[in-house]
């Protein structure tokens, strides 16, 4: 139960210095930077080519690799929601696995299966699409990487929809099909969103698996990076702010769309 | 019409075995059964939900055991109702048709008729989490009745409706399987809801059937202790509540008219709890109603309690303590009064 405000008693109050410390940890460094930067460099550096065109990049790649995430990962939260199979909790302790393996080895170990010297990379190569310094290796390495979240959020969603409302639904004409998409899915659909607007931002944030398969073209932080090596942190910090506010705004009205209606 | 034959089921902890039940066309059907007996799974294996382990389910003269429930044409309202959170009442109720694309005109007179049938007309708008527990079991029937299914299945539909919500509830459901005669299986461990609405009753125990009947028969002759500590608990008659010239309510029952206390007329069931009787060797000068004299035809030993069975007729069980019935030197054969308040009397 949520309760107001009502800060008198002792743990209440030490909770809420805790808490602000942490608070302050997470948006002091992001404001600062954003409230420091000079808005002269700001808008030279907004309509610099290679910046727009690697944000640009980074977005499109980000939601293309959730697109495929919402494809593919969508029906095997439903199976891991509704049925109990042997080696169950082991599927799902590998499907984390993304989330806590370095990034880094994590490009390396893509590289081994989407090399063109590899098996997958060869049928791919066959087709005309290659992993190495390509868009489709950027997206390859966004979707390993941040595949859990939705993965995990829709799963949670499917498990919140009782299993009657979908046998109802069979009772009334629907097929298994019907009932997934006029009953499970609709009651899902906020998990799977939220899950969603999760994975993509974990993909734009991506950076040590996408140098490892795609250094070029270069997503944003790449450019970050590069800026940072070549010429210092005075030519770094703009795109980097450029970055956080695109993202900030981005997740602020994805938020509100999500989340709109949800207080009834 | 429905024939379920040596039907399995498995439970994990336990299992349906050998159930055999044949539903009449039009029949208001009762299975009986203690909280955990496998109720609802039997309900969902004739409806197709439930995977079954052996034996058959045949619906008019046709076996559907593995049909897809889509296909059967058999309607399932749960206990707790399971409407669409995402759907208004009127969405509930057209799902089914819906599915089917039937005309608009159609869905309009669907819900027109189900409005109408079941009192709803009002809430069609609404969102199911604002609805009473009784309303949202009338939305829950009226869209079970919206694909006219040849079956329909109701699992405790009562349980979950607080008492006085589900005295009126029950009363609607047998005037609304008087009016469609609709196949009805309804489960239940209620046993006064068996009594009263079912036309046949099959008591479940112990993942088998133990007895089918028509009421009176399993209530007066039960072969389970499930029944016969509900049958000994209890004294059910069938009867009629009346007005008599004197304007005064009775229940008539056997020839014998009970005082009653209440708004219901017709064709009904009394119960008297045997603990609310008073037995007395000689007519107790008090305010209650109900005061009858007869014979005592047996007793039965419970230890510090004894049933005494006690014929007007009908039979009337009552609960004497040891004490008493040494006191007042209580044999069979003996002529004895009881007496009873007519608010003891419940009527249902």
């Amino acid at each position: 139960m949520i309760r107001k405000w009502s800060a008198t008693n002792n743990m209440t109050i030490t909770f809420i210095l805790l808490g602000s410390v942490i608070f302050l940890f997470i948006i002091v460094p992001l404001l600062k930077m954003i409230v420091t930067s000079d808005p002269k460099i700001l808008l030279e550096t907004a309509l610099d080519s290679q910046v727009i065109s690697s944000i640009g990049l980074t977005l499109y790649a980000a939601l293309i690799a959730t697109a495929i995430g919402f494809l593919l990962g969508v029906p095997l939260a439903y199976l891991l929601a509704r049925f109990d199979f042997p080696g169950k909790n082991l599927v799902e302790g590998l499907i984390d696995v993304p989330i806590v393996v370095p990034h880094i080895a994590a490009g390396i170990a893509l590289l081994f299966v989407f090399g063109r010297s590899f098996l997958v990379g060869k049928a791919f190569h066959l087709i005309g699409i290659d992993f190495f310094d390509s868009v489709a290796g950027i997206i390859v390495a966004m979707l390993f990487v941040s595949i859990p979240f939705l993965i995990n959020s829709a799963k949670e969603g499917f498990r919140k929809v009782d299993v009657r409302l979908e046998k109802v639904s069979r009772t009334l004409g629907a097929s298994p099909w019907q009932a997934f998409f006029k009953v499970s899915l609709p009651l899902a659909w906020r998990s799977i969103v939220a899950g969603s607007v999760m994975m993509w931002a974990r993909g734009i944030s991506e950076f040590a698996a996408v140098i490892i398969l795609a250094y070029h073209p270069m997503v944003a932080s790449t450019i970050v990076y590069e800026r940072f090596e070549t010429y210092g942190l005075d030519y770094a910090r703009p795109v980097a702010v450029l970055l956080i506010l695109v993202c900030l705004i981005s997740f602020i009205v994805l938020r509100l769309l999500v989340y709109r209606g949800q207080k009834t | 019409m429905i024939q379920v034959k040596n039907l399995c089921v498995d439970l994990g902890v336990f299992h349906l075995k050998d159930i055999n039940l044949t539903v009449d066309e039009g029949e208001y059907f009762i299975v009986l059964g203690p909280t955990g007996a496998g109720k609802t799974v039997l309900l969902e294996s004739i409806a197709g939900l439930y995977p079954v382990k052996s034996g058959q389910i045949w619906l008019r003269g046709k076996e559907v055991t593995r049909l897809e429930p889509e296909k059967r044409n058999i309607s399932i309202v749960y206990q707790d109702h399971a409407l669409f959170p995402h759907l208004s009442a009127a969405g509930n109720i057209l799902f089914g048709l819906k599915l089917q694309r039937r005309p608009r005109q159609e869905l309009d007179k669907v819900l027109d008729w189900l409005s109408d049938l079941l009192g709803i007309a009002h809430l069609l708008d609404r969102s199911p989490d604002t609805l009473s527990g009784g309303e949202k079991q009338k939305v829950a029937l009226a869209r079970a009745l919206s694909t006219k299914p040849e079956v329909l299945l109701l699992d405790e539909p009562l349980s979950a409706l607080d008492p006085e919500t589900r005295e009126g509830v029950q009363r609607e459901l047998r005037q609304l399987h008087n009016q469609l005669k609709v196949t009805t299986i309804h489960v239940t461990h209620d046993f006064d809801e068996a009594i009263a609405l079912g036309d046949h009753i099959a008591v479940l125990g112990e993942g088998s059937i133990k007895q089918v009947g028509t009421p009176e028969q399993v209530f007066h002759q039960p072969n389970s202790e499930f029944v016969a500590r509900f049958a000994m608990a209890r004294n059910i008659f069938a009867g009629e509540v009346l007005e008599t010239e004197n304007g005064s309510i009775v229940f008539r029952t056997e020839g014998t008219e009970l005082a009653v206390a209440t708004d219901l007329r017709g064709r009904l069931h009394a119960s008297v709890r045997p603990e609310d009787i008073l037995v007395s060797p000689e007519p107790l000068l008090s305010s209650a109603r109900n005061s009858f004299c007869g014979t005592i035809t047996h007793i039965a030993d419970r230890g510090s309690t004894f049933y005494l069975t006690v014929n007007l007729p009908p039979d009337f069980i009552c609960l004497v303590t040891r004490r008493s019935l040494d006191e007042m030197g209580l044999a069979e054969g003996q002529k004895v009064y009881i007496t009873f308040k007519a608010s003891a009397v419940h009527i249902f």
